[in-house]
């Protein structure tokens, strides 16, 4: 089964038209792939709910409306070509949130005050 | 990184209940049991809606209608979140869908049965979705990301199929005589086969200590199966039916069910293509793929012409 991984997906799609052209040699014609955000209700992100092809943006739209939305779950729908996504590299997560990690003076319960205003 | 670091990171993950993520370094057997897993799942969805198609048009109310036509509808979706899943490991949707109509990709087999009455539809919501949900259940916590994500997006969807399979048989339980002989014969048909669902027992199974390890599966087989009788034999209680299962007896000291011997015969005959209906279902299968594929080239052609228009204007 090896020999059927040829591409590596999901936030890191490259140039080439993500899942789209593998074993396109029986004049199958693949749709693209797009990611799907999803704001559940006003006032709230769009939040990522998961994947579909489509073969343009409105199909795409409609295609999330039907498969992510049957019940509810949303007020608006954002649909992104799934290689238009840049992805962090998870092997330099390390030296890239290190900063974050260093400096607890960030953070409010790094400071100590008397009783009476620990509530600030 | 040397390969023996990297294997020690993602045990350590996996250890800890880090879920792994498509971009995650693991090893090729976890992608590929991952694969194989979460596609056999997709392609069970997709197949799955074939012997309930069948009822579409016969369903005896308007309601029913409805009610079966959202759950077909669920399931092309479940298929669609697992197809997704699987593809996030970098094997492309055509190549899943070639495995399938060629035979090398499996489905469950419990879609190689005939839906022979309107009662098949309630046993099959009611056990065959049941049997579905504890492996489902189970499997929202599965240690790739995506696929406990889609898991969880499926349960959440799956429990009005079970009620609504309840409450088919239900209906019919309380209807006439020759109402209540439907129920009970799909519950005999269909009783056997769901337990063969959850697969070869704990001493068959191949695939199943090394998935424990890495905790795609986190329930063996034979503990997920107890489960499902120990639900059912107190649900057909509610029927008034019964399980055809003469060794089905409570038992006090372990307190579970005990039930007789599976005819793993017939299991293994239909996983290797012998079912009553496995050439219908993989040539429907094919044949809706095919007389689809004029649509999807002309939503290529239409989305390309749509681009040049814009770019030209």
């Amino acid at each position: 089964m090896n020999n059927l991984i040829k591409k590596y997906f999901y936030g890191d799609y490259g140039e080439i038209e993500a899942g789209s052209n593998a074993s396109n040699n029986n004049k199958n014609i693949a749709w693209p792939l797009w990611e799907v955000f999803i704001r559940s209700k006003q006032g709230l992100d769009h939040k990522h709910v998961g994947s579909l092809h489509a073969a343009d943006e409105q199909m795409a739209i409609e295609n999330a409306r039907d498969v992510y939305t049957r019940r509810n779950e949303g007020v608006s729908i954002w649909v992104v070509e799934s290689k238009y996504i840049t992805a962090s590299n998870p092997e330099e997560a390390g030296e890239l949130y290190e900063p974050a990690v260093n400096k607890i003076y960030r953070h409010p319960t790094f400071y100590k005050l008397p009783d009476e205003v620990d509530y600030m | 990184m040397e390969l023996k670091k990297l294997e020690e990171i993602f045990q350590h993950k996996i250890d800890n209940e880090i879920k792994i993520e498509p971009k995650d370094w693991m090893p090729e057997a976890y992608r590929k049991t991952n694969i194989r897993q979460i596609s056999q799942h997709a392609h069970s969805e997709v197949v799955g809606m074939l012997p309930e198609g069948n009822w579409i048009t016969r369903a005896p109310s308007l309601k029913r209608k409805a009610i079966l036509l959202a759950k077909i509808q669920d399931e092309a979706g479940h298929g669609l979140y697992l197809y997704s899943a699987a593809e996030t490991l970098g094997i492309s949707r055509d190549e899943m869908i070639e495995q399938l109509h060629s035979g090398r990709a499996k489905y469950s087999s419990i879609f190689n049965y005939p839906t022979l009455t309107w009662a098949d539809m309630g046993a099959i919501g009611w056990l065959v979705d049941g049997a579905a949900i504890i492996n489902q259940v189970m499997l929202c916590r599965t240690s790739y990301g995506p696929y406990a994500r889609g898991m969880v997006r499926i349960c959440k969807e799956e429990s009005f199929h079970q009620r609504q399979g309840f409450e088919i048989l239900y209906v019919l339980s309380q209807g006439t005589d020759a109402q209540k002989a439907m129920c009970q014969d799909a519950i005999n048909r269909w009783w056997w086969p769901s337990l063969m669902m959850f697969g070869p027992t704990d001493a068959e199974s191949s695939n199943s200590e090394q998935s424990m390890l890495w905790k795609i599966k986190r329930k063996s087989n034979d503990e997920l199966r107890q489960q499902f009788v120990d639900m059912i034999a107190e649900q057909v209680k509610v029927l008034g039916m019964t399980l055809p299962d003469a060794d089905l007896k409570w038992n006090e000291t372990k307190k579970h069910y005990d039930f007789g011997a599976i005819n793993w015969n017939e299991f293994w005959n239909v996983v290797k293509g012998n079912g009553p209906c496995n050439k219908q279902r993989l040539n429907a299968r094919i044949a809706a793929h095919q007389n689809g594929a004029w649509v999807r080239e002309a939503a290529i052609a239409y989305a390309e012409k749509q681009k040049n228009k814009h770019k030209a204007a």
